[in-house]
């Protein structure tokens, strides 16, 4: 019956069907097509060369780089530290963002400044704030350091600790962007329906209890969105290792995408570099698939 | 005891703005200092010494680079709200079994790491002579800010009642027609929610910008910073005076339309 119909339709109903309206995203496609999909591929391909970022020649090398990639300690140590940054500011990020979500929530003068101070750093360029609290962590005359030399009389160069540093840039990461959490709870809490927790009073429940049994699962969709952009931020952390460490020393605070732009840009190891920036996507895939999976699974249906 | 929950409550709320406060009150102390003070970052100069600000902004040339983030910032988000809303609209209001895969091939490109098609990117911009060009680095952040763009207006239209569409039509506006004059104008809230994300994103770009913008007359706030600093390691008080010049625009629009940034994230992000 359909067809028939369609028949009888003039060019002009053709041109206004539901159908004809696809062609809006048509330079979205094609952006895609051209700046995302062609270079991933195209990255796919160098990975299995030696090309070095700029002549002409280059050779097909198998899968030597991906082999080079585990065999050698430094980018160990990076892939470390990227799941450090990535699984260290997630964890950061939701515990004090819904603490601070939890703390801020009443419309209240005082927690609106609260909520103010704890979101501005979030809108500060990450390199700035690597800057920032370069002041603060550097060595001589740094803000840390003055209170540190009141207690032991010597001072400390934590930036240059290679145990510490990765913890520092992580702290400082989760710092920045805790903001973006506690706005994404603070939504959330919103949405929970003031009986529930009248009721629970009456029966008689903790704060505790509360917290456990209506806050926690009613919060389930914003802790799904909080951990997924968390653990994708995290894991491509670029600006403030830059500011901060460059990396260093050595290779000890660098991540995945600061060691690919040193393979790139100071060791001219371009077909290293992109079998480096595969091997970024397929963890930054699978850890938030597996992170989506496992959120959305504890989710109840509302 | 509620009382005195409410004074514990206080109390650390307000240490949890002094913290949140520190590292501004460090970087503002830092760029009011002489190059040759060497007093303790917490100390206030008792002088009033304001060289470093205009050395960081003659000597690192900050006046252009706030030039040229204004016209990057003016192109992509003119562009990104065109497209994205375009785009959105069939996907919210024709959900066949085509248009539900490109949205979510739209949208999981949020998961893509920009730098991880660093080198074919890069050898592709040098190919079309993309490098060191505006719209070079427009294309750029267009792709990567239109998965947020595109899931936010498909949300945003999928909440707006399909009789208005109806109602239109049955008075003889045309599908394309419909989208501008009806739905655009009521889209105003979610845009101003993009337009202030995607916008901070773009303003305090680095990573791209670093790559793709290398000659110094296209430099943006970041790379200009980063390359003052390089330069200019020792006199901490100029990059300081640096970052809070560039970070004062960004500051000033926070403040003011902080119920955006802080009311309308939280919307967009929870629906999903």
């Amino acid at each position: 019956m359909s067809e028939k119909y369609i028949h009888k339709k003039t060019l002009k109903d053709k041109l206004n069907s539901p159908g004809m309206l696809n062609i809006l995203y048509v330079p979205v496609l094609i952006l895609f097509g051209t700046f995302l999909i062609y270079p991933f591929f195209k990255g796919i391909q160098v990975s299995f060369t030696n090309w070095d970022g700029y002549s002409q020649i280059f050779k097909y090398v198998g899968f030597q780089n991906y082999k080079q990639m585990f065999a050698d300690s430094d980018i160990v140590t990076v892939i470390y530290n990227t799941i450090v940054y990535g699984v260290g500011s997630t964890l950061f990020q939701n515990i004090f963002g819904l603490a601070f979500a939890l703390l801020l929530c009443r419309q209240t003068k005082l927690n609106a400044v609260g909520r103010t101070f704890v979101y501005l750093p979030a809108i500060i360029s990450p390199l700035i704030m690597g800057y920032i609290w370069y002041f603060i962590f550097q060595y001589d005359g740094g803000a840390l350091n003055d209170i540190i030399k009141l207690f032991s009389g010597s001072q400390t160069n934590l930036l240059a600790s290679t145990k510490a540093n990765v913890w520092i840039i992580t702290g400082i990461n989760s710092f920045q962007f805790v903001g973006v959490s506690m706005v994404i709870y603070l939504a959330g809490l919103q949405n929970i329906p003031h009986d529930y927790y009248e009721a629970a009073e009456i029966d008689g429940a903790s704060y505790w209890q509360r917290f456990l049994n209506i806050t926690v699962p009613m919060l389930a969709p914003s802790i799904t969105v909080a951990v997924v952009l968390n653990l994708i931020g995290g894991l491509k952390l670029f600006d403030v290792i830059w500011s901060l460490t460059n990396g260093g020393p050595g290779y000890s605070s660098c991540s995945l995408s600061t060691m690919m732009y040193q393979l790139y840009f100071a060791k001219q190891e371009a077909g290293l570099a992109a079998s480096l920036g595969i091997l970024m996507f397929v963890i930054i895939t699978i850890v938030s698939v597996i992170a989506l999976a496992g959120f959305r699974k504890r989710e109840i249906s509302q | 005891m509620r009382d005195r929950n409410g004074k514990l409550n206080k109390i650390l709320i307000i240490v949890l703005i002094i913290f949140y406060a520190v590292p501004f009150y460090i970087l503002t102390t830092t760029s009011l200092k002489k190059d040759m003070d060497v007093s303790s970052k917490w100390k206030m100069p008792s002088y009033l010494y304001l060289n470093s600000f205009t050395n960081a902004w003659s000597k690192a040339n900050l006046g252009h680079a706030f030039l040229n983030n204004i016209i990057i910032l003016v192109i992509s988000m003119t562009a990104l709200i065109i497209l994205g809303s375009l785009a959105a609209y069939p996907l919210a209001r024709n959900k066949s079994r085509l248009n539900k895969f490109m949205y979510y091939l739209f949208v999981s490109a949020m998961i893509v790491p920009p730098l991880s098609i660093l080198v074919p990117l890069y050898q592709f911009y040098s190919r079309i002579h993309a490098m060191n060009t505006f719209w070079g680095i427009t294309l750029i952040h267009l792709t990567f800010q239109l998965p947020l763009t595109i899931f936010l207006y498909t949300g945003f239209i999928g909440t707006i009642p399909r009789e208005l569409d109806e109602a239109a039509l049955i008075d003889g506006c045309s599908r394309f027609g419909l989208f501008f004059k009806i739905l655009f104008p009521l889209l105003k809230p979610v845009t101003a929610t993009i337009t202030i994300v995607t916008g901070v994103n773009i303003w305090n770009d680095y990573q791209f910008s670093l790559f793709f913008l290398q000659k110094s007359q296209v430099q943006t706030i970041t790379v200009t910073l980063s390359r003052f600093f390089g330069e200019h390691a020792n006199y901490v008080s100029w990059v300081a005076a640096g970052s809070l010049l560039g970070s004062i625009p960004m500051i000033i629009i926070y403040l003011f339309l902080q119920k955006y940034f802080i009311s309308g994230l939280s919307s967009g992000a929870v629906k999903g």
